[in-house]
């Protein structure tokens, strides 16, 4: 199973490897422009948004860096510079510009950064569905109660007043973990890197790895939880 | 490569712009002014436009058309609050609005291609050369199908829209052109019928686009509205009579507020007058700019919601805007700058034109297409959510709003039954949660193979390109194979629709052509008719009594034929005539000449010569 996962991987690549210019058939490696013709070439199906944008895959980005290379790219891609250019190039140029647009946008967003890296990295972009923290699992039943019953009640009334104040309350606490769940992240950010700054391929990586990954997806899924209750508090108290 | 030229296509005045040695200009009119009115008026001579077509609007309100921009790519349910403003008849086909001038019904495409014609025209006299290519400028708040709209206008017209650009944004290229700045920039565009705000950051060259909002149904056109309903009800208070009966002086009064809100820019105070309809005199009384403010401060109010929204999605606090560009004529009014500053916490730029800024920047954009402008590049956004319809009425959100341009997203279909050959797809536009609440774009159906269920596997890939236009594309994951899609647009004109309607145009071209080959021979046979009874007056005893019979005879039939409809019988006429005159008109020369003649010596005469 695991040897035949290693095999396709290994053929993709050597496909890319060997990629040849729509236009004149010249060898191009990964190349936006064919080093022969000049032509633009469409951004690789396989490419993740990292290697799209030339940056390693880490979760510490600078975003100085990454804004002036999406600048680079957009004067290289965008459709306004390819308005004299064959329908082929203009496609590609259409293309290569939206796949830039994802990128840079994914990227640039330390918390989509890392949903993203989470998922390339268990082999699928797979979407991080989002579950409460088990730990707050009864509170949040509560306070959904609370929710209910403010919904319900007059609330220019005082007992509406005193629901509005408690959940006023929950909102910050709620916030307050968001922000400690964010700074949780960070840290494993900061691991995760230096991991890959490592670069090692020993078995005590690959459980380190599997780990991290774990740990990421868990706090990860929980704070998309947390931010759409309080996404749904403010709605409702205002 | 073609030139392209830039165009801003306004609600209330259009212009054209070009590219002249780097610098953006505008294209005025043989009258000197660069303004063309967005007024079409359907006269007994044909259809006019722009300022002639104005003039209209107090004679002949039923068919003079203006603030069309407010119906691009609306159903007929969208404006049914504000029908009663307007005097012209609206109707509805298809989901496309229609206004009926005399015998014929025009979608708003159609009424805006009239406009573009005349700009078309206008550079084209300007220029020397045949202009096929434009860049036009919308809202920044236009939806797809408003997009689509002002897209298939161009195509009437005769021409090709290589890019539909936002309006503040198309601002801020030139903003950014002439004041070299970099940094954070507000363009706060309040024109006559629609309001945007963009916020953009400008850095080496690069105009990228963070957020965007606005509001297509808010603008100068509301402020005179308000105007003209205190003076409606004034009047009816003092002389009892209702001028909503009466279009004509409905349209007087509307254009006397927007004239008494222009003065009170400059001016605490002003007088405004309107004539009454059955002898009843006139109505005069006084406006200050405060009662002014107080009018309209609710609808100024408006547009500061969108400010708040747009600095949200940027992740700004109004401290983080280095500088507030105003556009749109209605920012020459006090209380608008007042309220912006106030907002922004500083004094808002003023120094461009706000009526020429926005066609300027289309001219640069339309210079950065054909490869003139390198250095310079727009990275602008979508300004709403696009999604699509899924279980429970709900919308499934694709490419969220404030995604830059171009943007993609793709989505896996399958089916539910057993050999379920179809899967019916419901494109949407807006912010919130349930389908009824957002627009509808289009629809369409993607074709499935029959196979058990679940096994088909479409993707769809949506796909919002540089102009903000949504393409659609699907292929079968199973076969590779990908199959085209008829989108059909649930407010738009169907290709159909639109390949006609340029047909028709064209058509109309040469009846305007012939129409005006009409009026060209009878202006140039009243010429000749003038100056021939002249010379017979004077001369007709030069010649014999037969020749001058001919003339009359002649001069009879020109007339005859001037009459008439077909300006070749007119030529023809006119071309007997002179050949019936030619004996008088040398007579007449002989005599001259012999007069000057008189009393000179043979010597003067060669020695002059």
């Amino acid at each position: 199973m695991d040897h035949s996962h290693t095999h396709t991987t290994g053929r993709r690549e050597l496909q890319m490897a060997r990629s040849m210019c729509w236009h004149c058939q010249s060898e191009v490696s990964g190349e936006y422009f064919c080093e022969r013709c000049v032509k633009v070439q469409p951004v690789s199906k396989e490419a993740d948004y990292f290697t799209c944008l030339g940056f390693p895959r880490r979760l510490t980005i600078d975003l100085q860096k990454l804004e002036a290379k999406f600048y680079e790219l957009s004067r290289a891609f965008h459709p306004d510079f390819y308005q004299t250019k064959s329908e082929t190039e203009q496609a590609i140029s259409l293309s290569n510009a939206a796949t830039l647009n994802t990128a840079y946008r994914t990227l640039r967003d330390p918390i989509q950064r890392a949903e993203y890296l989470v998922a390339i990295e268990a082999g699928a972009v797979k979407e991080i569905r989002s579950s409460p923290p088990a730990d707050l699992f009864e509170e949040i039943l509560e306070l959904q109660e609370t929710l209910e019953e403010f919904r319900a009640s007059d609330q220019s009334s005082e007992s509406g007043q005193q629901l509005r104040t408690q959940l006023q309350k929950e909102q910050h606490r709620l916030e307050q973990r968001k922000q400690e769940m964010e700074t949780q992240l960070e840290r494993l950010f900061v691991e995760w890197d230096a991991l890959q700054d490592r670069g090692e391929a020993t078995s005590e990586s690959r459980a380190e790895r599997d780990r991290l990954l774990k740990h990421m997806r868990e706090i990860l899924s929980n704070r998309t939880y947390v931010k759409n209750i309080v996404n749904d508090l403010v709605a409702t108290i205002g | 490569m073609a030139r392209i030229v830039g165009i801003d296509l306004g609600t209330t005045n259009s212009l054209v712009a070009y590219m002249k040695e780097g610098v953006p200009t505008v294209i005025p009119g043989r009258e000197g002014r660069a303004m063309v009115p967005s007024v079409v008026a359907m006269t007994d001579n044909g259809l006019i436009v722009g300022d002639s077509a104005k003039e209209h609007l107090t004679r002949n309100p039923a068919r003079t058309v203006y603030s069309i921009k407010r119906f691009m790519g609306k159903g007929l349910a969208d404006v049914q609050s504000e029908l009663a403003y307007f005097p012209y008849s609206l109707t509805e086909q298809g989901g496309v609005i229609r206004i009926k001038l005399g015998e014929k019904s025009y979608s708003p495409p159609q009424i805006s291609a009239m406009i573009l014609k005349e700009l078309k025209q206008r550079a084209e006299a300007h220029l020397g050369e045949s202009i096929t290519k434009a860049v036009i400028t919308v809202p920044a708040y236009f939806n797809d199908s408003q997009r689509q709209a002002t897209k298939d206008a161009g195509l009437i017209a005769g021409l090709e829209v290589v890019r539909i650009i936002n309006e503040p944004t198309a601002a801020s290229l030139a903003y950014g052109l002439q004041e070299k700045t970099q940094g954070t920039i507000a363009v706060y565009d309040l024109g006559g019928g629609t309001f945007d705000i963009s916020i953009l950051k400008l850095k080496d060259g690069i105009f990228e686009v963070l957020a965007t909002n606005g509001d297509t149904h808010l603008g100068g056109d509301d402020i005179d509205r308000r105007v003209a309903d205190l003076l409606l009800s004034d009047i009816r208070t003092a002389f009892g009579v209702d001028l909503l009966a009466y279009p004509d002086h409905m349209q007087a009064v509307r254009l006397e507020a927007e004239r008494a809100k222009i003065r009170l820019s400059e001016s605490q105070k002003t007088e405004v007058a309107i004539d009454l309809p059955e002898g009843k005199g006139q109505f005069s009384r006084e406006l200050t700019r405060d009662q002014l403010e107080s009018l309209t401060a609710d609808i100024i109010e408006r547009t500061l919601a969108p400010c708040r929204f747009a600095l949200k999605d940027a992740g700004l606090a109004p401290e983080g805007i280095d500088e507030v560009v105003l556009v749109g004529g209605s920012t020459r009014m006090p209380l608008v700058r007042q309220r912006v500053q106030a907002l922004f916490g500083k004094q808002p730029h003023c120094h461009l034109n706000p009526d020429e800024v926005v066609a300027l920047g289309a001219a640069v954009q339309a210079d950065i297409l054909t490869g003139g402008t390198t250095d310079m590049l727009l990275l602008d956004v979508t300004p709403l959510s696009l999604g699509i319809e899924t279980m429970g009425g709900v919308m499934s959100s694709l490419i969220r709003r404030n995604t830059t341009i171009p943007a993609s997203a793709k989505e896996m279909f399958t089916t539910y039954v057993d050999g379920q050959t179809g899967v019916d797809i419901h494109i949407l536009q807006g912010e919130r949660e349930l389908v009824k609440d957002n627009r509808s774009l289009a629809r369409f159906r993607l074709k499935v193979p029959p196979l058990p269920a679940g096994v088909p596997r479409i993707e769809v890939t949506f796909l919002i390109d540089a102009n903000g236009i949504l393409n659609v594309k699907a292929s079968d994951m199973r076969t590779g194979q990908s199959q085209s899609i008829e989108v059909k647009p649930s407010y738009g004109l169907s290709d159909n629709e639109v390949e006609r309607m340029i047909e028709d145009s064209f058509k109309f071209a040469q009846e305007d052509v012939s129409a005006r080959k009409l009026i060209e021979a009878r202006l140039d046979a009243g010429a000749l008719i003038a100056t021939t009874e002249k010379s017979l007056a004077e001369g007709g005893t030069l010649i014999a009594e037969k020749d001058a019979a001919e003339v009359r005879n002649a001069l009879s039939a020109l007339n005859a034929a001037k009459e008439g409809q077909d300006p070749k019988v007119i030529r023809a006429r006119m071309a007997e005539l002179e050949q019936a005159a030619k004996p008088l008109s040398v007579a007449m020369l002989d005599d001259s000449l012999k007069r000057s003649l008189h009393g000179k010596k043979v010597s003067d005469v060669t020695k002059a010569r």
